[in-house]
């Protein structure tokens, strides 16, 4: 019988059924400081230990500052759970790429970073955007503290057999560089909404997805939780092969898995998904999110839009329209290249790797940040960080005055100090803007790294493709 | 775990679609390291101003509800960061009962794992829902939502089902599994896949 990816990934991890849910083997836990102390907790009152230390690996990424990191940490209540991550790790024998750790990152980052990240493996992490690392046809996905504390004494995870939901990209764009990833994702949140995927993990396919690099499949598999899909896959490739190779974690005779992989992990032909939509790349524009979900995105040709224009006749999303416009403090009709931002953010694990900062680079090389915007650059690692550094991006984005920060998650979420006060306007290249999620009464924009950077040097957003991006 | 039994109850209504997470409980509270006292930052920025009075618009500020132990609120409830928190929150501020049309994958299981109800109805159903002012009934053996003399069957997991109703430990029974999970990791280990 024919079978998608995701079936053969599930059906190979399989320990047991009953009652309706399966119980599946996890190949690979990440652990982070926030969503962990109380599975430890968990462990410690019931006298279990972990099954798997070396299975499990962890990393602070939410709360560490960005800034020097040779200072001590001054919110104590941050400083407190990273402390408690260092114990637990010792206590229960855990690899930890602590805060001076060079392999220290956004931990959806350095997975594949270090080759922890391997094809048709299972992933989980008490954080939803694990979905990234499905880019390497692994099945990955987000878990609560519960199931981090199940997935620590068992190591595995009861889960009921989610449907499969095909996602055709296909078409040619124009300006690859402009229209990015990121725009390809949002337009696809923007047709299927928030809830679009829930029950179902993605399998994004078609010529466009082959043509994208690891880099950019990572983009579009993190922000499948975004449409509500648990997990998000991409068939690996000769890019995802050769992207792995030679990295810290990977297999000894990892040329015997590339074989295996090769034969294996993909889609036969003629396999029947649950669900299917296909999006055609050929007229997709850089997007702008508007409003406070991800579904709420416009082109940035466009204008912000009426509540009923954008509720289609649904009066609870028109409710939720004019909420959005009143928090976000715009004016329907108010076209997107005359919003000004005060803050720009490049970072998050949606867009803070090196191909994501080269991209934002040749917009802002020779050029100075508005004078009236504050910028930052993120790294998703440390190991980010140290590349772009031997090529030379710091210097470039110093020169134009953007502020260049230590790893972490950052200003994604606001659990460290950098975060937006009431009122601001940022320019973020983050994943969800929902209300107070970069700062309490602080307003995101969505966008590309190419677009925040556009938007940094003007002031406002601009259509990044009337730019020089070559 | 609790055992879950027969709730009797006002309802809260919260006429939102899409409420995320982070709405549910701000980051700015994620930093605690127990489960216990997260009912006071349970919708913070949308229940306090920022000088920390009550913002009299909102839903759980109006004293008929405060006693309220079942939020009905509408589609896609839960979405976005995975954060059991949000749960955590919900329970320990007096809910046990969520009703709505749908609710975020994550969200939905890390319910079940704390004694919390979410229950899935129809549109019709929760906009009677909305308009009651009467006390309901969550029968969960019978999975029956009993009010204004009427009675709506809902549909529910087994498997959650048995969890909630005995107050089952998910992690022990998962060792009962033992010789299992230790003969799939024996032939992972001769074979080339997965990868460990």
């Amino acid at each position: 019988m024919t079978k998608t990816l995701f079936e053969k990934i599930w059906n190979s991890h399989l320990i047991d059924e009953q009652d309706g849910r399966s119980l599946l083997y996890i190949d690979r836990h990440l652990v982070h400081e926030v969503t962990s102390p109380q599975a430890f907790d968990g462990l410690r009152m019931n006298k279990r230990k972990v099954r798997r230390p070396d299975l499990t690996f962890a990393t602070m990424d939410h709360n560490v500052p960005t800034n020097n990191r040779s200072l001590p940490i001054v919110d104590q209540t941050s400083a407190m759970q990273i402390q408690a991550l260092e114990r637990n790790c010792k206590e229960f024998g855990i690899q930890l790429f602590d805060i001076n750790s060079p392999n220290q990152g956004i931990v959806h980052v350095i997975g594949p970073e270090l080759g922890i990240t391997l094809p048709g493996t299972t992933i989980v992490c008490g954080d939803s955007h694990t979905s990234t690392q499905g880019a390497f046809g692994a099945f990955a996905f987000g878990i609560g503290t519960s199931d981090v504390e199940h997935v620590l004494a068992t190591q595995c995870i009861w889960m009921e057999k989610p449907n499969t939901f095909e996602i055709k990209i296909e078409g040619k764009r124009k300006n690859p560089h402009a229209v990015t990833a990121k725009d390809i994702i949002l337009s696809i949140i923007r047709e299927i909404g928030t809830g679009g995927g829930v029950g179902c993990v993605f399998e994004y396919k078609g010529e466009v997805v082959s043509e994208f690099s690891m880099e950019q499949r990572m983009t579009i598999c993190n922000m499948s939780i975004e449409g509500g899909a648990r997990a998000g896959l991409v068939a690996p490739d000769e890019k995802t092969f050769q992207y792995l190779k030679g990295r810290r974690y990977i297999p000894k005779n990892y040329d015997e898995y590339v074989e295996y992989w090769k034969e294996n992990l993909k889609t036969d032909s003629g396999a029947k998904f649950d669900k299917s939509f296909t999006i055609c790349t050929d007229k997709i524009v850089p997007q702008v999110s508007w409003g406070t979900n991800p579904a709420m995105t416009v082109d940035v040709t466009g204008s912000v839009p009426f509540a009923e224009e954008y509720a289609k006749g649904n009066p609870e999303e028109e409710k939720a329209a004019n909420r959005a416009l009143q928090y976000m403090g715009l004016k329907p009709g108010t076209p997107i290249t005359d919003i000004t931002v005060d803050r720009v953010f490049i970072g998050s694990c949606t867009n803070s790797r090196l191909e994501d900062l080269i991209e934002a680079s040749t917009i802002v090389k020779g050029k100075k940040v508005s004078p009236k915007v504050r910028a930052m650059i993120v790294p998703g690692s440390q190991n980010v960080k140290k590349q772009a550094e031997e090529i030379g991006l710091d210097k470039i984005f110093k020169d134009a005055g953007f502020e260049w920060r230590e790893s972490g998650c950052s200003m994604c979420l606001g659990m460290n100090p950098d975060i937006l006060a009431t009122g601001e306007r940022c320019a973020s290249t983050s994943n969800r803007n929902f209300e107070g999620r970069q700062g309490t009464g602080g307003r995101t924009h969505l966008v590309s790294p190419v677009m925040a950077a556009a938007a940094s040097i003007y002031g406002h957003f601009v259509d990044v493709r009337e730019m020089d991006l070559n | 775990m609790e055992p879950f039994r027969t709730i009797h109850s006002i309802i809260t209504p919260l006429d939102k679609i899409n409420v995320d997470t982070d709405q549910i409980v701000p980051k700015q509270f994620l930093k605690l390291i127990k489960k216990a006292g997260f009912g006071q930052y349970l919708f913070f920025d949308w229940r306090f101003e920022k000088d920390g009075k009550a913002r009299r618009d909102f839903i759980l500020n109006d004293l008929e509800y405060k006693n309220s132990k079942i939020l009905v609120t509408r589609d896609n409830f839960g979405c976005g960061s995975s954060r059991e928190h949000a749960v955590w929150a919900l329970l320990d501020y007096g809910f046990r009962v969520i009703i709505s049309t749908s609710f975020a994958d994550i969200f939905y299981s890390n319910c079940f794992k704390n004694g919390v109800l979410p229950i899935k109805v129809s549109k019709q159903t929760l906009q009677k829902l909305f308009e009651t002012k009467s006390e309901i009934e969550v029968d969960l053996e019978n999975q029956l939502i009993k009010f204004d003399g009427t009675q709506i069957p809902f549909e529910i997991e087994d498997h959650w089902k048995k969890i909630l109703l005995e107050g089952l430990d998910d992690i022990a029974i998962t060792l009962t599994r033992e010789d299992k999970i230790s003969k799939y990791e024996r032939s992972q280990a001769n074979t080339k896949f997965p990868a460990s």
